[in-house]
């Protein structure tokens, strides 16, 4: 017990060790993390939202939209991490190209089940009224999909949040992962500190994409569905099963 | 944003001599260290890998098995269960084999591994049994209580049968995950295939090796997943048309 209580001291420090030397500090490697992370989740999103969508809007691809996702629950973090150190070196590139190469294939199926998945009774509704294919999807299919479609970015987030720090274990510097990896500095109490830090990273990263999702969940769907907050993590089983 | 390393690096790994050449220049990748190490770090480690896996999921399999046949019959219990696994679903790897290190009797071990592993296992495969069983046809219970069968004969028989295709997805999405969160695990046990790819970067980062272990740490997820596909045609084959 006496390691944790230590550890929230080393938290309460900002991250310093008493007696040694100064050291980048907590808040520092936290908005670090968050901004490595971000930039990846962002390209990712920028890439993977429109594929997604419009493959499941015209109802096309789903071999390659389903297979993808099956096929990126495969790829261990730190091999990609890996892989990636040998091919292009340590440095943020190899890093961020990890993270986009983990995010997009969640974000992908899900876009493609969300908005696939749509009951054609309603898009024929809609496109009896006269609405035009952009319309329709961005009227009714996108709103209607957005629980699915949040479902793999919060995944993919969190895919993203914890490759962020295992990426320290492969050499590159600047993340809170770099805490574990330096024992030595930091002892077992920073080390912990530092575990207790990104495992609440990650759960405050968790819940705000759900209350974001549940911002923009429009308010029919959310009755439908039975406001469930908090306890939808984790990924959706998308099987064909 | 490419950066290519600076200079030839030279490894001490693949040993001296002119014949490891490649091994010294720290090319993208040599063959022949592979072929030399085969035997004393790659097969073991993937060998621990698999072990690692196979554990994990087996213990993680019961309890959620378990956790999901006392849900299916007392509904409380669904929310709580799914609270705590999703909190430890949310976790980061890392975090969590750090977090378990200074639980006294824990340390650094394969234990601590495990239970790290199992605890990402619970979520998935609670969550998918549940459902399965909860989507069995309520004609088809009422069938087979019509024809004078009890709850346990019921279960049995009809519910986990019809649940199963459900029960061996979360059983694959488990075990990939497992396979890949293994590698972490190298952390804290020095075991897997995380071991040689945490000692190539140790080591001048020293490419063939973190080719070949995060490659076969790859491979053997895609083919785990692939044998798990072929177990779960195998196991409902009135499924296979549904695709």
């Amino acid at each position: 017990m006496h390691n944790f209580v230590e550890a929230f001291k080393f938290i309460g420090r900002n991250g310093q060790v008493p007696g040694g030397p100064h050291l980048p500090t907590l808040v520092h490697l936290t908005l670090e993390t968050l901004k490595i992370a971000g930039i990846g989740i962002a390209i990712a999103l920028v890439i993977a939202i429109p594929v997604g969508v419009w493959l499941g809007h015209v109802h096309r691809g789903s071999f390659v939209a389903i297979n993808l996702g099956n096929i990126w629950r495969s790829l261990p973090s730190l091999a990609v991490l890996a892989i990636g150190v040998a091919v292009l070196g340590i440095g943020l590139g190899n890093v961020e190209l990890a993270l986009v190469v983990l995010a997009v294939p969640p974000i992908i199926t899900n876009g493609y089940v969300a908005i696939d998945g749509i009951d054609a009774d309603i898009v024929d509704a809609a496109r009896g009224m006269g609405l035009t294919g952009r319309e329709i999807l961005l009227k009714v299919e996108l709103p209607l999909g957005i629980p699915l479609i949040f479902a793999g970015i919060r995944t993919a987030a969190l895919f993203v949040v914890s490759t962020t720090t295992i990426a320290a274990l492969t050499g590159y510097s600047g993340s809170l992962g770099d805490i574990i990896n330096n024992e030595t500095s930091y002892r077992l109490s920073g080390v912990l500190g530092a575990a207790i830090c990104i495992a609440l990273l990650a759960l405050v990263v968790e819940f705000s994409l759900a209350g974001v999702q549940r911002v923009l969940t429009p308010r029919g769907v959310k009755l439908a569905a039975g406001d469930d907050f908090g306890v939808s993590i984790a990924p959706v089983v998308t099987e064909p099963a | 944003m490419l950066l290519l390393a600076a200079g030839p690096v030279i490894p001490t790994f693949g040993g001296g001599g002119s014949s490891f050449s490649c091994e010294r220049a720290n090319r993208l990748f040599c063959p022949s260290w592979v072929s030399h190490n085969w035997g004393s770090v790659l097969w073991p480690a993937l060998r621990q890998h698999v072990e690692l896996t196979l554990i994990a999921v087996a213990i993680g399999f019961v309890i959620s098995t378990t956790l999901a046949l006392i849900a299916y019959r007392r509904r409380w219990l669904e929310r709580p269960v799914l609270v705590v696994t999703s909190i430890l679903y949310t976790i980061p790897s890392l975090a969590l084999f750090e977090l378990l290190e200074p639980v006294p009797g824990l340390g650094l071990s394969r234990t601590t591994a495990e239970i790290a592993l199992v605890s990402y296992t619970l979520l998935i495969m609670f969550r998918n049994t549940l459902t399965g069983l909860r989507e069995v046809p309520p004609d088809v219970r009422d069938a087979a209580a019509g024809m004078g069968m009890g709850p346990l004969q019921l279960l049995l028989r009809i519910e986990l049968p019809l649940a199963l295709p459900a029960i061996i997805a979360g059983l694959r999405i488990a075990t990939v995950t497992v396979i890949s969160l293994a590698t972490v695990a190298s952390l804290i046990d020095n075991e897997g295939l995380g071991a040689p790819i945490l000692s190539a970067i140790a080591n001048e980062v020293f490419k063939t090796e973190l080719i070949a272990a995060g490659g076969m740490a790859v491979v053997l997820a895609l083919m785990a997943d692939g044998v798990l596909v072929l177990l779960q045609r195998r196991l409902t084959p009135w499924t296979r048309t549904a695709i």
